[in-house]
C-alpha cells in the first residue's frame, strides 16, 4: 500500500481510500475466496478531494445510474438513500453483520464496506435485482416457505449472501452451507431455517 | 403497593368492555381447519423481495439526517458545549444542546422499577458513557457526524464506579444523591429456610453469575420524525406504537391526538424498543427546530452503549433435598445492577427459584445498585435466564448428589399452582410436567446419558448431555386491546389492530383466526396494524403476551362480523341467524344446506358496504394463573484440550398453549435457544473497570452473537399442547421469551455431564474452560 508522505495536501483521500478497500475486501470471506482481489488491486487509484462531488455510473440490476457523489459515500448509503433501494439494509457500517450484503460482479460483498466509487463499472445486484418482475427469485421463495427468518431486517442479506453461495457452485453440504453463511448475523436466530432454506434452493437449482 | 407481578405488560383490574357479551364467549376450537397449520408469512413477500419498509428505511422528500453527540466518559460533568464552528459547517442545519432554548425537556427513567427518576435529554450530570449532550441536523448523516466532532465540550471529568460488586463499598464515587443502591433490597420469603435445610439430607451451596447481554437487534434503534404545523408523525423502529406515542407527548407536551406514531416494520427489539428512547425525542426536536423530516438512526456504537441491557446478575443459592427428591428449601441472592438510573436491574431474577419447583421454604434477597454504564431496558424474559442459570445448574447438582435422574428430580416437584403468589392460585394449565416426559422421550434421554457413561472417558474429546427446564412469569396476556374487523361485500376482510408485529408472525397468526372463523382465505386478509393515527390502541407487543392478548380479541370481532352477517343472511333466507354455518364465502341453513346465499350476494351488505365487527379482549379469569412451560435438552461434545463446546443437537418441549402457527412457533423456539447460547458460550458487555470505566467491545466483532456456525443444524421443537380452556378463548399462551430461560442452564448442564466441571459464570468461552479443566487436573 502508497504511504502518503507528510507534506502532501492532507485532504487528499487516495491513500484512505486504497486501505479502506483493503479492509473492505479482507472483511467480505467470500470476495477474498473469489479471486477478484487481484482485478481491485489492479484498479488505478485516482486522486480525489473530499469537497468534490464526483461523477459516477452505477450499473445495478441491470441498469446504469448516474449519479453525483461525495467520495466517501458508501455503496450502501448511495444504494439506499440516493437510490431507493432499501432491501440493502444497514446494520453496523463496519463489515460484521452482513445485512447490506450484495453482489458485485457475482460474488458476495458487503456495500457498507465498498465505496460507491469503487463500484464504478461493476455488475451490483441488490435483492431487488433477484426478482423477476413482481415474482420472487428462487432463493427468495425458498426463505418464504421454510420461514427461514422472523423480523426480516437481516433477509435480504441473508438472500444475497445464500445466492452468492450457490452460484459458486462449490458442493453443499449443511456445513459448507454454515460456513457460506457465516458472515452474516442474524439476531432473532433463524439460523437453522436459513440453511433448510438454502439447502432447498440449492435442490430446485441443481433440479433445473 | 403494586404487586410486582402486576403491570408489566398489560393491565391488572382494568373494567373492559366485552364482545361477545360473557356467557355468549365462542366455545374452545375442537378441530381447526387453519389454526395451527404450518402457514408461510402473510407478509413474507414484503420481507423476501426488499419492498418492506422498515423505520430506517424511510427517505422523506426534504429529510435530513440526525445525530447524536454522547459523553465519552462514564461519569461527568457537562461546563459547556460550543457548537458555533459546527453550526457553520457545511449541510448542518441545525446543533442543538442542554444550552440551546427550548431543546431540553424532561426525561423520566422508571422501567421495571417502583422507582422513578426525573432527568433532561442533555443531562449535564452524564452518569454513563453514551449520555447525550448535543444533536445535529444536516444534509447527509455524513455531514452531521463531521459537525458532531466539531461540537466542543468542556467535561469535568469524575470518579467512576463500572463494577457492581464494588458500588456499595465505602468510598466508591455516588452517582446519585441518595447513594449506590437503587431503593430498599427486596425480600421474599414462606415457610422457614432454616428449618427446611435442617431437613434436608443433602444441602449444596453455590455461587453464579451472568454477564451483562446486549439486544443488538439487526435494525438500528430510531425514528424519522416529521412535523405539519403542530401535528407530529414518527416512523419509529419499535414494538409498541402507543406507548412511542405516550412517552413523546409527554416529552414534548403536546396532546397524545397530535402524535402520531407509525411501525408497521420493525427489525426486532427483544424488548429494547418497548418506549420511545430519547433519540426519538431528539428526533422530533430537531425537525422542529429545522421545520424538515429528519431521520435519526443511532449508529451500532450507540446501540451497545444507550439502548439498554441484560444486567449483570450476582447470585447464591443454597438448596435442601431429601434423598428421594423432595426439595426442602431454597435461598436465594443477588446482587446486580440497572445501570446508572432506575431501570430494573434485578427484575424478575428470583422469579423462577419462587415458583417453578414445588418447594415449602424459599427466600429470597435481592439489591439493585447504581453503577456508571448504560442503563438496563427489558430483554427477552427479564430476569428469568439469570434466575434459571442458578436454579437448574443446582437442581442438576442436587440431582447428581442424591444419584437421581436430572429429570425425575424436577418431575418429582412439578406444582399445578403458583406458589409465590398471594392465595397460590391455580396455573390454567402446566404442561411442565409432558415438557419433562416427552421431551426426554423424543431426545432419547435415558439412552443418550447411559450410552456416554459407559464410554471410556480417556479422550480428550467428551460428550455430554444436559436438561433444564423453565416458566415465564407471564405469558398470559391480558386487556386492554380493541380490534376491528371488516368484512367487505367482496367478501374480502381488512383486520385493524393496534399491536405491532416484532418478527414473531403476529400477522399471520391474527389473519389465522380471522380465516378460521370466517372460512376466508388468509391471502384475503389485509391487516393494518401499529399506526396510532388509524390503528386500535394496544399495548406494547413484549412479554410473550402479544398472542394470547390480541387473538381472543381479534376471535371477538370474527365472531362479531359474523353475528351481523347471519342476520343479514337470515332475513334473506327467511330463517333464525342461529340455525346458520358459514363455510367458503357461503352461509347455509346447518339443517338444510341447500338453503343457502353467497356473502356477495346479501343485499343488506352490498348496501351497508361493510360489516363492522369489534371485539375487545375480555378479562383474564378470575384467581387463574396463565404461565407457559420449558424444559429444553442438549448434546454437547467439549474438547479438553482447547476449551471448544460444540454443541450437537437441541431439543425443546414447551408448553405454550395451542400453536398458533406451526411454522413460525418453530421459528420462535429455533431463535429462543440460539439467542440462549449467545448468554451461555458467548455474550458479554466488557466494561474496563479499573481503568478508563469505559465499554471495552462496542460492536459485533468484539461481542459475539451466536453465527450460522455456532448453532447445531439439529433443533428440534416439540409443542406440548395441554387443552386449556381458561387461558382464554383461544387456548394460547406466549412462547417467545419461555424458550430462552432454561436454555444456558441447559448448555451448562451437559458440559459438566461431559467433563465433571461445573461453570458457574457466563459466558463459557474456551479460555474459561480451559482454566477450569486445568483447576481440575491439579486437584486429580
Amino acid at each position: 500500500m502508497k504511504r502518503k508522505p507528510e507534506d502532501e495536501d492532507p485532504k487528499t483521500v487516495m491513500t484512505r481510500r486504497s486501505f479502506i478497500k483493503g479492509v473492505g475486501v479482507g472483511a467480505a470471506a467470500a470476495a477474498a475466496a473469489s479471486g477478484s482481489l487481484s482485478a481491485l488491486a489492479a484498479a488505478e487509484a485516482k486522486e480525489v478531494k473530499p469537497e468534490e462531488m464526483q461523477r459516477l455510473t452505477l450499473r445495478v440490476n441491470g441498469r446504469s445510474h448516474r449519479l453525483l457523489v461525495e467520495p466517501r459515500w458508501s455503496l450502501l448509503f448511495v444504494l439506499r438513500e440516493k437510490m431507493g433501494l432499501s432491501g440493502t439494509k444497514m446494520g453496523c457500517e463496519r463489515g460484521e453483520c452482513g445485512a447490506c450484503t450484495v453482489l458485485i460482479n457475482g460474488v458476495s460483498r458487503y456495500a457498507c464496506m465498498t465505496l460507491a466509487l469503487e463500484a464504478e463499472g461493476d455488475e451490483i445486484t441488490t435483492v431487488e435485482g433477484l426478482m423477476e418482475g413482481e415474482e420472487l427469485g428462487p432463493v427468495q421463495q425458498a426463505f418464504v416457505e421454510n420461514d427461514a427468518f422472523q423480523c426480516g431486517y437481516c433477509t435480504p442479506g441473508q438472500i444475497m449472501a445464500a445466492e452468492g453461495l450457490l452460484r459458486s457452485n462449490s458442493p453443499l453440504t449443511v456445513t459448507e452451507i454454515q460456513k457460506g453463511m457465516s458472515g452474516n448475523l442474524c439476531r432473532c436466530g433463524a439460523y437453522v431455517h436459513i440453511f433448510q432454506a438454502v439447502e432447498a434452493a440449492a435442490k430446485a437449482r441443481s433440479g433445473k | 403497593m403494586k404487586k410486582e407481578t402486576e403491570g408489566m405488560y398489560y393491565t391488572h383490574g382494568l373494567t373492559v368492555p366485552e364482545t361477545p357479551k360473557p356467557g355468549d364467549s365462542p366455545k374452545p376450537w375442537k378441530q381447526t381447519n387453519v389454526v395451527g397449520k404450518r402457514i408461510p408469512r402473510v407478509d413474507a413477500y414484503e420481507r423476501v423481495s426488499g419492498t418492506a419498509v422498515y423505520p430506517s428505511d424511510l427517505v422523506l422528500p426534504r429529510m435530513l439526517y440526525g445525530a447524536i453527540l454522547r459523553c465519552p466518559h462514564p461519569h461527568a460533568t457537562v461546563k459547556g458545549v460550543d457548537i458555533r464552528k459546527a453550526e457553520k459547517m457545511p449541510g448542518v442545519h441545525v446543533v442543538i444542546s442542554g444550552s440551546t432554548a427550548g431543546n431540553n425537556p424532561g426525561w423520566k427513567y422508571s422501567a421495571f422499577t417502583r422507582i422513578e427518576f426525573a432527568t433532561r435529554i442533555f443531562e449535564s450530570h452524564c452518569r454513563y458513557e453514551g449520555e447525550p449532550v448535543a444533536a445535529v441536523a444536516a444534509e447527509t448523516p455524513y455531514q452531521a457526524w463531521d459537525a458532531i466532532r466539531a461540537i466542543q465540550v468542556d467535561y469535568e471529568v469524575l470518579p467512576f464506579v463500572a463494577d457492581e460488586e464494588k458500588a456499595l463499598a465505602t468510598g466508591a464515587p455516588r452517582i446519585h444523591d441518595k447513594g449506590n443502591q437503587m431503593g430498599e433490597t427486596q425480600r421474599y420469603s414462606r415457610g422457614d429456610v432454616q428449618k427446611g435445610l435442617e431437613e434436608a439430607d443433602v444441602v449444596v451451596e453455590m455461587r453464579f453469575n451472568t454477564a451483562c447481554e446486549l439486544h443488538t437487534p439487526m435494525e438500528l434503534h430510531g425514528c424519522v420524525a416529521d412535523w405539519d404545523g403542530d401535528n407530529l408523525t414518527i416512523w419509529e423502529s419499535t414494538q409498541g406504537v402507543y406507548p412511542v406515542q405516550n412517552g413523546v407527548a409527554q416529552v414534548l407536551g403536546l396532546p397524545l391526538s397530535k402524535v402520531r406514531v407509525i411501525g408497521r416494520y420493525m427489525g426486532g427489539g427483544f424488548g429494547s424498543k418497548l418506549r420511545a428512547g430519547k433519540y426519538t425525542a431528539i428526533a422530533a426536536l430537531l425537525a422542529r427546530a429545522t421545520a424538515r423530516p429528519v431521520k435519526l438512526i443511532l449508529s451500532r456504537e450507540e446501540t451497545y452503549l444507550a439502548t439498554g441491557n441484560r444486567p449483570p446478575a450476582h447470585m447464591k443459592l443454597k438448596a435442601g433435598v431429601k434423598k428421594d427428591g423432595t426439595l426442602t428449601a431454597l435461598d436465594f441472592s443477588c446482587l446486580a445492577s440497572g445501570g446508572a438510573y432506575p431501570a430494573g436491574g434485578t427484575a424478575l431474577v428470583d422469579w423462577v427459584v419462587r415458583d417453578l419447583y414445588l418447594c415449602p421454604n424459599v427466600r429470597s434477597e435481592m439489591t439493585d445498585v447504581y453503577i456508571n454504564a448504560g442503563p438496563a431496558r427489558p430483554m427477552r424474559a427479564p430476569g428469568h435466564p439469570q434466575g434459571a442459570w442458578a436454579l437448574e445448574q443446582m437442581m442438576d447438582a442436587l440431582a447428581e448428589k442424591i444419584g437421581m435422574d436430572p429429570v425425575d428430580l424436577r418431575l418429582k416437584n412439578v406444582p399445578t399452582f403458583s406458589q409465590a403468589r398471594e392465595g397460590s392460585p391455580p396455573y390454567t394449565s402446566t404442561g411442565l410436567r409432558d415438557c419433562l416426559v416427552e421431551g426426554a422421550k423424543a431426545f432419547g434421554w435415558k439412552e443418550a446419558r447411559e450410552k456416554i457413561e459407559k464410554e471410556e472417558r480417556k479422550s480428550p474429546v467428551q460428550r455430554g448431555v444436559g436438561m433444564a427446564s423453565g416458566l415465564w412469569i407471564a405469558g398470559g396476556g391480558g386487556p386492554p386491546s380493541t380490534i376491528l374487523v371488516k368484512l367487505f361485500s367482496d367478501g374480502s376482510v381488512n383486520l385493524n389492530m393496534g399491536a405491532s408485529d416484532i418478527g414473531t408472525g403476529t400477522r399471520t397468526v391474527m389473519a389465522m383466526v380471522v380465516s378460521e372463523e370466517l372460512g376466508i382465505r388468509p391471502e384475503m386478509i389485509q391487516i393494518e396494524n401499529a399506526d396510532t393515527g388509524t390503528t386500535q390502541y394496544a399495548t406494547a407487543s413484549g412479554g410473550s403476551k402479544t398472542v394470547p392478548t390480541e387473538a381472543p380479541a381479534v376471535r371477538a370481532a370474527a365472531v362479531e362480523a359474523k353475528r351481523q352477517l347471519f342476520e343479514m343472511a337470515a332475513s334473506e333466507l327467511k330463517t333464525d341467524p342461529s340455525g346458520l354455518a358459514l363455510t367458503g364465502g357461503e352461509i347455509f341453513l346447518k339443517e338444510d344446506p341447500t338453503k343457502k346465499i353467497k356473502i356477495t350476494e346479501i343485499p343488506g351488505l352490498k348496501k351497508a358496504g361493510v360489516i363492522v365487527g369489534i371485539g375487545y379482549r375480555g378479562p383474564n379469569a378470575q384467581n387463574r394463573v396463565v404461565n407457559p412451560f420449558a424444559a429444553q435438552f442438549c448434546e454437547v461434545e467439549v474438547n479438553k484440550r482447547t476449551g471448544e463446546v460444540k454443541i450437537l443437537r437441541f431439543l425443546a418441549a414447551q408448553d405454550s398453549g395451542r400453536v398458533m402457527n406451526r411454522l413460525t412457533y418453530d421459528s420462535q423456539v429455533i431463535g429462543g435457544i440460539t439467542m440462549g447460547i449467545g448468554l451461555a458460550m458467548t455474550e458479554a458487555r466488557i466494561l474496563d473497570r479499573n481503568n478508563t470505566g469505559k465499554l471495552v467491545n462496542r460492536n459485533w466483532h468484539d461481542y459475539k452473537l451466536p453465527t450460522a456456525l455456532d448453532v447445531p443444524a439439529e433443533m428440534t421443537s416439540l409443542p406440548i399442547e395441554p387443552e386449556d380452556n381458561e387461558a382464554n378463548t383461544t387456548g394460547s399462551k406466549g412462547l417467545g421469551e419461555p424458550v430462552i430461560i432454561p436454555t444456558a442452564a441447559v448448555v451448562a448442564n451437559a458440559v459438566r455431564h461431559a467433563t465433571g466441571v461445573r461453570v458457574l459464570d457466563t459466558p463459557m468461552s474456551p479460555a474459561m474452560l480451559c482454566k477450569l479443566f486445568s483447576e481440575k487436573r491439579k486437584e486429580g
